[in-house]
């Protein structure tokens, strides 16, 4: 086949490194989740608490939002080299889709 | 690429899922996939958001009567759960660990079963209430919303079931780990979807 795929063993020193390297990782993964459940619960929390909407709605799409970037950059490793094709597929799909919402509620609403 | 190449944690390359052209090629028509994916779930918000609360005159369902947030609670817990879960999956992938990859796989399985149950159960509560699909506008376009983000759920435990039973006796090459990456990708997706859910539908919905 035209693309072959070289393997590289590595010496102890590398392999260690790279499991180092990927443990480190997963911890701050583990970070990551905590400050999703955080998010969560706070989004749960402001509903219940029964603020005004006019102040609830804003902070939990907000924090719906931060909790997405998070999602797509750390667990789905689009913060990694090599996503700029993912990113400009994501964005264009996000895009359409936010114009897609403002003209429906725009059109039914006004 | 030979796929009976025997790979050892020391010779296993550090990017696995586009090692090859195959999982790179891959890797690029999945991203597109997700990028039309997310067009698809706009469009059901946006129906969603115009039609909410609506229908013919005397109907007596609002979001607020219907929806439950205790249940919601626990079905986000269990997604975002089963998110985290799928991430050590992929963790041993990458260091070629075979086993602990399956087994944190099977975990995601059972967390996004037990979504779908809650999921199932809900929807048949409301069903039972008279809400049904064709009950109104606003019925229609929320089963449409979240049945899709089910649906989406159920072949997301199918694709991975599949893939765990069918590479059970191979374990990891270059040629199915490009496949358990993009299962994994696809499943955070759904997680991604349902934060959108849980906020714009359930949360949105009880404040009115």
């Amino acid at each position: 086949m035209a693309h072959d795929v070289h393997t590289h063993v590595k010496s102890q020193t590398e392999y260690e490194y790279k499991r180092r390297r990927s443990a480190n990782e997963m911890r701050s993964h583990l970070t990551t989740f905590a400050i999703m459940i955080f998010l969560t619960l706070v989004s749960f929390t402001a509903v219940y608490a029964g603020f005004s909407a006019n102040l609830v709605v804003p902070i939990i799409l907000l924090l719906a939002a931060v909790q997405v970037i998070l999602q797509l950059y750390y667990f789905m490793h689009m913060s990694h080299k090599g996503h700029e094709a993912a990113s400009l597929f994501l964005y264009s799909g996000a895009i359409v889709g936010f114009i897609t919402v403002l003209t429906m509620i725009t059109i039914v609403w006004w | 690429m030979d796929l009976n190449t025997k790979y050892t944690p020391q010779s296993w390359p550090d990017h696995p899922e586009n090692t090859t052209l195959e999982g790179k090629n891959k890797f690029v028509g999945f991203w597109l996939f997700l990028g039309g994916e997310t067009v698809t779930f706009a469009s059901l918000f946006a129906t969603y958001l115009a039609l909410k609360n609506k229908g013919p005159s005397g109907m007596e369902f609002t979001t607020q009567g219907l929806f439950e947030l205790p249940l919601v609670f626990i079905m986000t817990m269990l997604l975002l759960t089963s998110s985290l879960t799928s991430v050590y999956a992929m963790y041993h992938m990458k260091n070629y660990n075979f086993k602990a990859m399956q087994a944190w796989l099977m975990v995601t399985v059972i967390l996004g079963a037990a979504f779908l149950a809650l999921e199932i159960y809900e929807f048949s509560h409301y069903v039972h209430l008279g809400f049904t699909y064709g009950q109104s506008a606003f019925s229609s376009s929320f089963f449409t919303l979240v049945g899709t983000h089910g649906a989406h759920v159920l072949v997301g435990l199918g694709w991975i079931i599949l893939l765990m039973v069918r590479n059970a006796k191979r374990g990891l090459n270059l040629y199915n780990a490009p496949k358990y990456y993009l299962a994994s990708l696809y499943w955070h997706f759904i997680d991604v979807v349902w934060v959108f859910i849980f906020t714009v539908v359930y949360l949105m919905g009880v404040i009115g």
